[in-house]
């Protein structure tokens, strides 16, 4: 199948993703995937020769706000839905190593 | 293997974030706070949540814009924003906004003094680009870390040079540069206390043996924070690199992959970070929830206007209108806001005068208080009414450095400190004479001593000029007072 991911790309692209799924889900995943970019390739029976590239499906640009403080969240707020808290930190298991932006 | 026996050429590039000083975050209104509570400045714009939408700082893209134009950038007419895949808990939407392909700012170029000052380095801007910052982990807590997303999505302006810095000092250099220039752009505070700079250098080595070049494979040392850690750090890496090629000949570029280095402050070295070759697949992608940025020439030139004079470029006006030298107007340029009250200044005063007065006890009573001379607490006026005194010569250096010393801790003009204190100089003919005549009265001997052995005389002259000053109190001016001298000898010689 043109386009058809395999269960090594699923693999691939959960430890990029921080998850570790089941072998059945590998499975089960890849053959969805695939589906999915099956269908997408219909896409590419469309002639675009002439259509410019674009990044954006609106035709909208520079949609600004004023660089104007407005109010934010409580940290009780920020933290109610989080699975644990420390203090007002988010508490997450410990992060290792790690890239910067 | 001889190391003296090859030539060494290294090769540096840096990777330079910078906060901008905006009052909101880039994408949400939150407040940017340096040292506020923990998850305090958080929307759920910025916490990442589901269906939330992005809005574009205005702000945040004309500081960008400045800065690329200050670093002669080409400005990109059309821009748009992308998804960076980013799998860590400070980033919570797991991608961080950047932009990908389309920098607002590329083929720019910033000149930087090299070897003391004296000769500059064109180092080519490849392209700066603004981006979301991502928030803080802590590790302090045993067995997890905690995640305060403050600092998530404040705007930070990254900047890419190409490889053009020949050395550690060079690249030292170029930071300090780029500090002056942001802040004096007022588009960041650029404090390296506050983590609002933070450098990545790239390094390599061209060694070469006759004729044969061998380059070493490149590093990126991660994250430096400060000026002193960047050109440490470079100049580590150019050491290690040369000896692991020296032991190694297969230690070459084409050998080896690129690696992640990280700098250990206390021990001084470089570290091996684990390849994340694998991990470092981006995955950008157009952000659908983010519309493009279009600048035409008339917002362009709006901006243009806002650059204002660049900082080398006010060093030479101040070194030519004010009588400088280029390091003493350097020195006087290394904070905005002193630059400002020195000109200030200098229109009430005496440019010259208060140009040393600058860089010798302003500095010095700076420095002892660690603020900048602009945060001394003297206003304009005075600082240029004192220099006024001294150049005209009615206060001497003593007396100028103790007038300084009072004018820190009252508001007084210094003529009034001078009055009171009985620091101005004496130049009352009559009274001048007086204390000649006792200084000569008082020293016969020496008088004596220099009428009749002319290679003497110039001794002697210091000699009855100290007495006078001693005298008078350090009221006399020592130039009339030379002058009185050399004429009553004169006269006594016949
Ligand atoms: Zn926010």
């Amino acid at each position: 199948m043109a386009g058809a991911i395999s269960e090594e790309e699923v693999r691939h692209i959960s430890m990029l993703a921080r998850l570790k799924p089941s072998d059945e889900e590998v499975h089960r995943f890849s053959e969805q995937l695939s589906a999915i970019l099956a269908y997408m390739e219909q896409l590419n029976e469309v002639d675009t020769t002439d259509v410019p590239p674009t990044a954006h499906a609106l035709p909208v640009h520079n949609v600004f706000r004023d660089d104007r403080p407005g109010s934010s969240l409580s940290p009780d707020q920020a933290l109610a839905n989080a699975p644990q808290r420390d203090d007002n930190f988010f508490a997450v298991p410990k992060v290792l190593e790690q890239d910067s932006v | 293997m001889q190391r003296s026996q090859f030539k060494y050429r290294p090769i540096i590039g840096l990777e330079i974030h910078v906060q901008l000083a905006t009052r909101t975050k880039l994408f949400c209104s939150c407040p940017v706070v340096f040292g506020a509570e923990p998850n305090s400045c958080v929307c759920p714009v910025c916490l990442g949540m589901p269906g939330v939408l992005p809005v574009m700082n205005r702000q945040a893209y004309e500081f960008s814009v400045r800065t690329a134009i200050a670093l002669n950038c080409q400005i990109a007419p059309f821009t748009k924003w992308d998804r960076k895949s980013y799998y860590y808990p400070d980033l919570p939407k797991n991608y961080q906004i950047s932009q990908y392909d389309l920098p607002l700012g590329f083929d720019g170029a910033f000149d930087v003094p090299v070897d003391g000052g004296g000769e500059s380095r064109r180092v080519r801007i490849r392209r700066a680009h603004l981006e979301e910052d991502a928030g803080k982990n802590l590790h302090e807590t045993p067995g997890i870390t905690q995640v305060d997303l403050n600092r998530t999505g404040t705007p930070l302006l990254e900047i890419v040079t190409e490889p053009d810095l020949a050395s550690a000092d060079e690249a030292y250099s170029f930071c300090v540069e780029l500090q002056k220039l942001v802040t004096y752009l007022g588009v960041s505070e650029a404090s390296m206390q506050k983590g609002q700079m933070r450098f990545e250098p790239n390094i390599n080595v061209v060694i070469a043996d006759g004729d044969r070049e061998y380059r070493t494979p490149i590093s990126e040392v991660k994250n430096l924070n400060s000026f002193r850690s960047v050109r440490n750090a470079i100049a580590y890496e150019i050491e290690r690199q040369i000896n692991d090629w020296l032991a190694d000949r297969d230690y070459v570029i084409d050998k080896r992959s690129k690696e992640n280095r990280g700098w250990d402050d206390n021990r001084g070295v470089t570290e091996f970070q684990r390849g994340k070759e694998e991990a470092h697949d981006y995955r950008y992608f157009p952000d659908p929830d983010l519309v493009p940025v279009e600048i035409d020439d008339t917002w362009l030139e709006r901006i243009r206007a806002s650059v204002g004079e660049l900082p080398r470029e006010r060093q030479s006006r101040m070194a030519r209108s004010y009588g400088l030298t280029e390091s003493d107007a350097a020195t006087i340029l290394s904070d905005k806001a002193t630059a400002d009250l020195f000109e200030q200044a200098a229109s009430a005063g005496h440019p010259p005068t208060l140009g040393k007065q600058f860089i010798s006890f302003w500095s010095a009573k700076a420095n002892e208080r660690k603020v900048a001379i602009a945060a001394l607490g003297i206003d304009a006026e005075r600082l240029g009414q004192l220099s006024l005194m001294t150049a005209d010569g009615i206060i001497n250096a003593t007396a100028t450095a103790t007038i300084a010393e009072k004018m820190l801790a009252c508001t007084d003009p210094p003529r009034t400190i001078a009055e009171t204190e009985g620091l101005l100089q004496v130049r009352d003919e009559g009274q001048m004479n007086a204390w000649v005549d006792q200084a000569f009265a008082a020293n016969e001997q020496a008088v004596r001593d220099a009428l009749a052995n002319p290679k003497k005389m110039q001794q002697a002259r210091g000699f009855l000029t100290g007495q006078v000053m001693k005298i008078s109190g350090g009221q006399a001016d020592p130039k009339i007072v030379g002058k009185m001298i050399t004429e009553k000898l004169a006269n006594m010689a016949g």
